[in-house]
């Protein structure tokens, strides 16, 4: 067999600029402290934090089909873990972020062999079950205030920074660092071949099987680096917000039913529409909440609405209009028609 | 062509003793089954005796209730498909499955880089030849949810092919196309066939299956009905009143 010379393109003259202006953003974000109010500050710590829990709940729904309605439960887990290393056995609350991370990847192996046994809207359930389970634990641990929940001591506070400018600084360029390596680590997953197995999972997982991916194991160790990942956030937001509670750490609102919004109207199984999604959430909120209810009321429409007039989310519509793709992960042949090479 | 002795030679491939039911419907009844290195096996039988739960039994889609498989020797009988196709065994669905969200390249790139082939380093090479000798270049780079039925089918042949399989199965990838497709689709598999690959294929097409095939085997009711040489298995008796639901006319 002989084939025609060719190469194989990964970009596309939109991803180029698109590039040049993440790499812009990034840096101008870093530099917020310089040119952000507090208030700035927050926004922007808020649209990260959910930026990263949607991109890695769009990694599970939109690419393994594991519909998860208790990615809350890593969340709070996170948290917890950083209140109570910090609190019990000293640890500095940087530090602890990590730790969370491993220590929920750990809890997550176990887990996921009890929740893959369900399927579909049971496997949604089971993992909403799971994340019930571990918010009545939380709140049976008295030591970290039960029921009510627990603040950071001053002193441990004290312990990330000096001053409140620089506590404030170093965690929002944490929230940063950790959303950026999250969104990095997405990317480069999704362009290498292990991204291409599970676009093919994402299509049909009895031929991804039979094309020799092992579903199972893809499906497992996507889920163990999601639930990390969700923790890591976790213990990074209840650090900026110096207390924890198992209602808030626990929330299937906050950290899942406001996830999915974002994921769904932004594009689901799209690299980009978790960052549409939780721009216009953010938006959103800051413009809306102080209406109260009527907020909620207005976040439902806009979601009928999106899921009635563009299925594939507000990415999906302007990527069919206009063919764009600003993170591709394809693989575009390219031939060079001029000569034939053998083989 | 004679029958051809293939137990005498190691087999690629080999099903012993191996039965299957679901709930009263027995779709494979102690079949034995042995497919020499290089061979082409065709397999006919009519609607509903048991020859796509056949290929999902080689291809590790469901375990056998009892028996074994064997591939190269060694038992495969409780491999999960992806490990089977990883060993060698190439397959194409009955109704196509592409992944729809890929381009027809992409698609092949799947296997490339998971089957057999991934272990050396040039899988996008092979995927272009690939394409070519399945007539899918032009489609290259055309998402393989807006490829026909037809081009679907040849994905389905083009995919498998790409995971560099040593033994291919093919189920009903004829079925539908005109005459002038059907050759091209017999030169194709002919060309595939003089690389070493062996190949199993269930078909309908009767003329395109003994275009190909060495020996033929007649599958009813989960039972082998008849076996050997493609010409005489189709002339025989028993194949007429079962398979073509012809009545015996003297």
């Amino acid at each position: 067999m002989t084939a025609p010379a060719f190469t194989i393109s990964r970009a596309t003259p939109e991803s180029r600029i698109a590039l040049a202006f993440a790499v812009l953003g990034l840096l101008a974000l870093a530099a917020g402290p310089y040119w952000l109010d507090r208030n700035g500050m927050r926004i922007v710590g808020d649209f990260m934090v959910y930026l990263g829990l949607a991109s890695l709940w769009n990694l599970l729904a939109g690419y393994a089909g594991l519909v998860s309605v208790g990615q809350q439960a890593y969340v709070g887990f996170g948290g917890y873990v950083l209140f109570g290393a910090a609190i019990f056995l000293g640890v500095p609350p940087l530090l602890a972020v990590p730790i969370a991370g491993v220590g929920a990847a750990i809890i997550s192996v176990p887990i996921s062999y009890l929740v893959f046994r369900l399927k579909g809207a049971y496997f949604a359930i089971g993992t909403w079950v799971v994340a019930e389970v571990f918010m009545l634990l939380a709140s049976q641990w008295s030591a970290l205030g039960g029921g009510s929940g627990i603040s950071l001591p001053i002193a441990i506070v004290r312990e990330i920074g000096a001053t409140r400018a620089m506590r404030e600084n170093l965690i929002y360029w944490t929230t940063l660092g950790t959303t950026a390596a999250i969104l990095i680590a997405v990317y480069l997953l999704l362009r290498s071949k292990w991204g291409l197995a599970l676009q093919a999972i994402r299509d049909s997982e009895t031929a991804a099987e039979s094309s020799g991916v092992s579903v199972a194991n893809a499906k497992r160790l996507l889920y163990v680096v999601a639930c990390a990942g969700a923790a890591m956030i976790g213990a990074i937001y209840f650090m900026t917000k110096l207390r924890i509670s198992p209602s808030a750490a626990f929330s299937v609102n906050d950290w899942t039913a406001f996830v999915i919004f974002m994921t769904v109207i932004g594009g689901i199984g799209r690299i980009e529409g978790p960052i549409v999604g939780a721009a216009l959430f953010i938006l959103l909120r800051e413009t809306l909440s102080d209406l109260g209810a009527i907020y909620l009321i207005i976040l439902g429409v806009i979601a009928v609405a999106v899921m009635l007039l563009a299925p594939k989310g507000i990415w999906g519509l302007l990527q069919e209009k206009f063919g764009w793709q600003l993170f591709p992960v394809g693989r575009k042949l390219v031939l060079d028609t001029s000569k034939k090479e053998g083989n | 062509m004679a029958m051809r002795e293939s137990t005498t030679v190691s087999p690629i491939l080999s099903l012993t003793a191996v039965s299957k039911r679901f709930g009263a419907v027995v779709v494979a009844d102690n079949l034995d089954l042995s497919l020499a290195q290089g061979e082409a096996l065709g397999i006919i039988g009519p609607n509903g005796a048991g020859k796509t739960s056949l290929f999902n039994m080689i291809a590790g889609v469901i375990r056998p209730d009892t028996g074994r498989v064997e591939f190269e020797g060694s038992d495969i009988t409780h491999l999960p498909p992806s490990q089977r196709c990883r060993a060698g065994i190439g397959r194409c669905f009955q109704i196509p499955q592409p992944f729809l969200g890929l381009t027809t390249f992409e698609n092949l790139c799947v296997t490339g880089f998971f089957g057999k082939a991934g272990s050396h380093a040039n899988v996008e090479k092979r995927c272009v030849e690939i394409l070519e000798l399945t007539g899918l270049l032009p489609k290259a780079n055309t998402l393989a949810g807006s490829l026909t039925l037809l081009e679907r089918k040849r994905l389905e042949l083009a995919r498998a092919l790409a995971g560099e399989p040593k033994l291919l199965l093919l189920d009903e990838i004829a079925g539908g196309l005109t005459p002038h497709e059907c050759e091209d689709l017999v030169a194709a598999i002919k060309t595939i066939r003089a690389t070493g690959v062996s190949v199993i294929w269930i078909e309908h097409v009767v003329h395109a299956l003994l275009a190909i095939v060495d020996r033929l085997f007649v599958l009813h009711q989960g039972r082998k009905l008849g076996e050997g040489d493609p010409r005489s298995v189709m002339a025989s008796r028993e194949v007429h009143e079962i398979y073509l639901g012809v009545e015996a006319d003297g």
